[in-house]
């Protein structure tokens, strides 16, 4: 603050719809607020965009990470006049547990060079709702995506064995057995005619291509066991097609039994998006520059709409009716006061209690939104790939492949240089893991981290390069990395909409989901992003399938 | 490309493709004019081009185009006609985006293309485009193997180009084709690693094992495994498999014919490349000629008739006959590889008292083919002999043992594919099985020490259960298993015998001539196996549910055949009758001759146009200006050169025409019994 500049006034003071932070959830908000025609004002106190789900350089990021502590506003309530009451609010973090380590100093030269995201590993699926919303949208047309080219599977032996997704892969495979390969692709033929039979309205179950519902009913794991597929080939499906987060063996105490109906959605989407795009080979795109692209994309897509950004404007208070405890407006950190009919949060905000004020229920407004659970996240910026000739890839460790009680899987995406995320030569790794808690989170991080790379003490790696070249077995020289536990805060309904905050998947189905649901507690008479009337664009964008997608 | 669904005009389309067909009137009429005009100005080849654009299929168009362009290439210097060529290529190109499965348009750039001056840098460029939107698309790789012959890229290297598409999407027929092709060069050329074929079957077997295992309902790779198993099973070398008579066998006429059967077709057979000896004295009054040959004029058997001079004839005296081909040139297979050599030799046994009563015995009185006329045949008598000895001597002519790799390798398919059919009700799977046991077996028949046929049970069960599953290819299958069925009858002495009989009442002194053998009731559809049924003369398929005798020509000996209640159509399916000079008796009653409008078999019979029967003017002579026996020329053309004297058609529709059955004793002058009555 050397140079504090004065926070500029903002005009008007009136907005239908005030949003802070600039996270995905937020920017798709106020880019649909925005569409639906609403005056929105956009704030965010950060200087960058994306928020939680930003990319930024290697010391931005360490210090998001760590400045991410309480803020040191003044606590409690103060009256205001016009029959207002101001509640303060406060930040809170949603990391914890942060480790950073820097092997080689070198690292940090690039720091500008580097787009690490916040909330890594994510990756779209060709044909997921984030793809069809940027098309929708027209979002689109601000970003770019690459292919991911390859999506691995560690077995029990910690090989990392090419993932057999679609028939032309099955065939290609040359680890599975000819039984196993059978049993694959007709299995990929079951669920392809089940979904045929679906959508043409075929109910009857006596066809034996369509799942019965009691087998759509039944945990995914146990049906894929029923029709008889051996336990390498369930494995690859539950964790590394359909992306199941924990053990589905382990009976009772399993967090999360996926039902074979939400399986057979998820292998689906998977080979849906297999060839959805002509020059994306796999199912996995990725934006160019990183995740924080996206909304960005949104957040342009809005101002075009008419949205008004601010950042850098930290919000200081809340504006309640003094009488009938309501929201009114905020405050800002110039002291300015704008006022809306609604107001939409990221995850951060919670309001201080007010043990001296208990006319003004707070909660009546406003809902910090529920912890609902832990995830370990890892970045880690290494020279090397996993594979050799692999720029970018997906690897699952499925439960217990790397050590006897691992009850969750764990997913690491590498990113190279041609997605524009780092110098080349270098590789970005993403590590996340659910977890209980941070011991158990750490342990996933660094069960892959010591069984993937090297690190090399002397700090002089220069060398190796060459090595990696010809030898296989190389693993890659970790040269900096940062692992923490995040909050998963789901997003909440209160009259004061708070966002969630970044969860555990790979992609982004289940945030864009509750992401409608807030728009339209919102907005109940407006549309999420109403189909443009300009359809030959729309029409156009799926047929020529350029999502910006370069090969 | 594929699997897209049709959907039906719109009014709006249809009122656009009105408008269209319009314009594409005026155009053609106005380039027609052109045309004829001989008029090749810029205008009327932009015209042109504006047309192929339009419809890309019409030939004349494109027609027109190649002789505007040798116009004007006698005229221009090399940088014009560089300009026209490049003019020429970008017409096409406009042609092939709008139909890129346009044959007019495919055959205009190759013809281009060929008159040189143009870069195939381009073409492979364009190629690759094309390939990609229609990976299947056979004009693109039609026109791949065109250019990479020109540009002469390496097989091997195309090669690795089949393998990648395969690998994007082994449901790709025209790839696996290619594939089979390339390896074929490869082979030919002896390149390094791909000749002997052993060295590249093992791992294309398990190349395309990977296609068949992940999907088995996809066909593409199955028709990739057939060629390779017919890479593995085929012989190099065509090779003599049987003749009549046979070696070390006795004859007691002084004419007989002489029949070769080889393993595929063969040309060339002829007195320069067959050399006959009587007695160490080289023979050279014999004429070699096919039977039934196919468009190349290749047979598979061939036919000579012998008579001992007549200076020979004044005592009983031995000869000694030796047949063979020893050069290695003469008798040569389709694909020119000739015949390896062969020979045999028999003993005619001349005896002054020979006489020709048993013949005429035949003609007075009717021949009866029931149950009723027959005796079991007594397992110790010299027919069994007869038969042991016939059939293995057959077998010494067929080829030596096959080298370990082939059968190992068949051994080892037929695990694979054992294991694919007990997790997958797979029908080709199944089909694929059955010509795997059966290319097994036919290969380990020459090692007599495994008794033969080991897996012709499993075979005919394998076909009998496809007929079930597989409704659609119902007749393929029943044929399969009647071929299979013959192979195993004929294998063997034991299976053989239960299906001959013995005339009671003949006093043939002819071990074959005594003697029937009767395939009735077996509801076979097709017969095989002929090359180890030379000796019958007596024949009795009645019951079965024949649809074709092909091949039966091969019985040359065949004096009495029964063809009763089967399921034959037509005169036309009766074509292998006409090479059966010896046949005197046949029944032909209840079938379904004359019943079906639709013929079939028409592709077997020559047709009174071409002129090719050596009786063809007696047929003016029997019609003797009726015209309505034009319609019978089918039924004259089989029996017009055969002296048949008793013959049953009854209980089919041709034989409720009184005219025809008029026309058939004319026909028929040696006719002494016509469906149960004696003719005066």
């Amino acid at each position: 603050m050397a140079e504090t500049e004065p926070y500029p006034p903002i005009d008007p003071t009136n907005f239908d719809l005030i949003v802070i932070g600039t996270g995905l959830p937020e920017s798709i908000i106020a880019a649909a607020a925005s569409t639906a025609g609403k005056s929105v004002l956009h704030l965010d106190p950060n200087p960058h965009y994306g928020s939680h789900y930003s990319s930024l350089s290697l010391l931005d990021l360490t210090s998001f990470l760590t400045s991410q502590t309480l803020n040191p506003q003044n606590s409690g309530t103060e009256d205001a006049p016009d029959h207002t009451t101001a509640v303060n609010v406060i930040t809170r973090t949603i990391y914890s547990d942060i480790e950073i380590c820097c092997y080689d100093d070198s690292v940090t030269e690039h720091s500008r060079k580097l787009n690490l995201d916040v909330a890594g590993p994510r990756v779209l699926f060709c044909a997921d709702a984030a793809v069809d919303l940027l098309l929708k949208s027209s979002a689109n047309q601000y970003v770019e995506f690459k292919n991911i080219d390859a999506s691995y599977v560690c077995d029990g032996n910690g090989e990392l064995v090419s993932v057999p997704d679609s028939k032309s892969a099955v065939f290609k495979d040359r680890t599975l057995k000819y039984s196993e390969k059978n049993q694959l692709n007709s299995f990929f033929k079951l669920v392809q005619g089940h979904l045929e039979a679906v959508r043409a309205g075929d109910s009857g179950g006596d066809d034996g291509r369509i799942v019965s519902n009691e087998d759509l009913d039944s945990p995914f794991g146990v049906f894929l066991e029923k029709i008889k597929l051996p336990p390498k080939i369930k494995s690859i499906i539950l964790y590394a097609i359909a992306m199941v987060d924990y053990d589905q063996d382990a009976g009772e105490s399993c967090k999360d039994v996926l039902s074979t109906r939400e399986g057979i959605d998820r292998l689906a989407l998977y080979h849906s998006s297999v060839g959805r795009f002509p020059n994306a080979l796999g199912a996995l795109i990725y934006p160019m520059y990183g995740q924080g692209e996206l909304p960005q994309a949104f957040c342009r897509r809005a101002a075009v709409k008419g949205c008004l950004y601010v950042l850098r404007m930290p919000v200081i208070s809340f504006l309640l009716n003094k009488d009938s405890g309501d929201y009114k407006g905020v405050k800002l950190i110039s002291g300015q006061e704008i006022t809306s009919n609604k107001l939409v949060v990221d995850p951060s905000f919670i309001l201080t209690s007010s043990p001296s004020e208990s006319v003004h229920d707070v909660s009546k407004v406003f809902d910090a939104g529920r912890v609902s659970g832990k995830l370990a996240r890892c970045i880690c910026i290494t020279k090397g790939s996993i594979k050799p000739d692999t720029s970018s890839c997906l690897v699952i460790y499925p439960p217990r492949s790397l050590y006897p009680d691992q009850a969750m899987s764990i997913r690491v995406l590498q990113l190279g240089s041609s997605l524009g995320v780092c110098p080349s030569g270098m590789f970005v790794f993403y590590i996340s893991a659910v977890c209980d808690n941070a011991l158990e989170g750490k342990k996933a991080l660094h069960g892959v981290i010591d069984s993937r790379f090297s690190v090399h003490t002397s700090g002089m790696a220069e060398s190796s390069s060459a090595d990696q070249i010809e030898s296989t077995e190389v693993k890659p020289t970790l040269l900096w990395s940062a692992s923490y536990m995040q909050d998963v805060i789901e997003g909440s309904m209160g009259p004061v909409v708070m966002t969630p905050a970044p969860d555990g998947n790979l992609n982004y189905n289940g945030l864009l989901h509750t992401t409608s649901k807030l728009f339209q507690k919102l907005y109940p008479d407006d549309e999420f992003f109403p189909e443009t009337s300009n359809t030959e664009t729309s029409e156009k964008l799926e047929d020529d399938s350029e999502v910006g997608i370069e090969s | 490309m594929h699997g897209r669904p049709r959907k039906s005009a719109t009014p709006v389309d249809e009122n656009a493709s009105a408008l269209k067909a319009a314009e594409l009137r005026s155009l053609q009429s106005q380039f027609l004019l052109n045309h004829h005009n001989n008029i090749y100005t810029k205008e009327a080849l932009e015209l042109n081009a504006k047309l192929i654009e339009a419809n890309p299929e019409f030939m004349t168009a494109w027609n027109y185009r190649k002789l505007a362009f040798e116009q004007s290439q006698s005229e221009a210097d090399s940088d014009r006609i560089q300009a026209i060529i490049d003019e020429e290529l970008r017409v096409v190109e406009i042609a092939l985006r709008k139909n890129f499965k346009s044959y007019g348009a495919w055959h205009h750039r190759k013809w281009v293309i060929s008159k040189g001056n143009s870069s195939t840098e381009r073409e492979l460029k364009l190629l690759n485009l094309f390939q990609k939107l229609d990976t299947r698309n056979f004009h693109a790789w039609n026109y791949r193997r065109f250019i990479t012959g020109l540009k002469n890229i390496s097989d091997e290297k195309e090669l690795q180009y089949t393998t990648d598409m395969i690998n994007d999407n082994f449901s790709n027929y025209s790839a696996w084709h290619n594939r089979s092709v390339l390896l074929s060069h490869l082979l030919e050329k002896k390149v390094e690693g791909y000749f002997p074929k052993e060295m590249f079957l093992k791992e294309e077997y398990e190349f395309v094992r990977n296609a068949v295992f992940t999907d088995p309902d996809d066909q593409s790779g199955w028709f990739y495994h057939l060629w390779l198993l017919d890479q593995t099973v085929k012989v190099d070398t065509p090779v003599l498999v049987s003749s009549w008579p046979t070696h070390g066998s006795e004859i007691t006429k002084t004419t007989f014919p002489i029949i070769l059967c080889f393993n595929e077709p063969v040309e060339g057979v002829s007195l320069h490349a067959v050399s006959l000896q009587i007695e160490n004295d080289l023979f050279k009054n014999v004429t070699w000629s096919p039977l039934s040959t196919n468009k190349f004029n290749h047979g598979q058997t061939w036919l000579t008739h012998l008579t001992i001079p007549q200076a020979e004839l004044n005592s009983s005296k031995i000869f000694q006959v030796k047949i063979s081909s020893e050069s290695r040139q003469g008798i040569i297979s389709l694909s020119g590889v000739p015949c390896r050599p062969w020979s045999f030799t028999f003993t005619v046994l001349v005896s002054a008292s020979h006489d020709l009563q048993n013949v005429e015995e035949h003609s007075l009185r009717r021949i009866s083919v029931t149950d009723e006329s027959f005796v079991k045949v007594d397992v110790n008598s010299n027919v069994a002999d007869f038969l042991k000895s016939y059939l293995e001597v057959t077998s010494d002519y067929e080829q030596p043992a096959p080298s370990k790799w082939k059968s190992e390798m068949i051994a080892s398919e037929i695990e694979q594919y054992r294991e694919l059919l007990t997790w997958a009700e797979c029908k080709i799977g199944k089909l694929t099985l059955a010509r795997l046991l059966m290319a097994y077996d036919a290969m380990m028949s020459s090692d007599i020490s495994i008794a033969p046929m080991t897996h012709v049970d499993e075979v005919l069960q394998l076909y009998s259960e496809l007929m079930k599953l597989d409704p659609t290819h119902y007749r393929y299958y029943k044929d399969e298993y009647s071929l299979v069925f013959l192979k195993q009858v004929t294998s063997c002495k034991e299976s053989l015998m239960k299906y001959c009989w013995q005339y009671k009442e003949s006093n043939s002194s002819d071990i074959t001539g005594s003697m029937c053998l009767r395939l009735n009731s077996l509801s076979l559809s097709q017969i095989g196996s002929f090359e180890r049924l030379l000796w019958v003369q007596s024949l009795d398929l009645s019951h079965n549910q024949l649809h074709s005798i092909e091949g039966l020509e091969a019985l040359q000996l065949l004096s009495c055949l029964n063809l009763s209640h089967n399921n034959l159509s037509s005169f036309t399916a009766l074509d292998p009758l006409r090479f059966l000079k010896s046949l005197r008796v046949l029944d032909l009653s209840y079938n379904e001759i004359g019943a079906h409008t639709v013929d079939t078999r028409r592709y077997l019979c020559s047709s009174p146009l071409s002129h090719t029967l050596d009786y063809d003017k007696k047929f003016e002579e029997v019609a003797n200006g009726d015209e309505t026996v034009v319609n019978f020329w089918e039924a004259y053309s089989i029996f017009g050169g055969l002296n048949i004297t008793q013959l049953d058609i009854m209980g089919n529709a041709a034989a409720v025409n009184e005219r025809f059955m008029l026309f058939l004793v004319k026909l028929l002058p040696g006719l002494k019994w016509l469906d149960g009555e004696e003719l005066h």
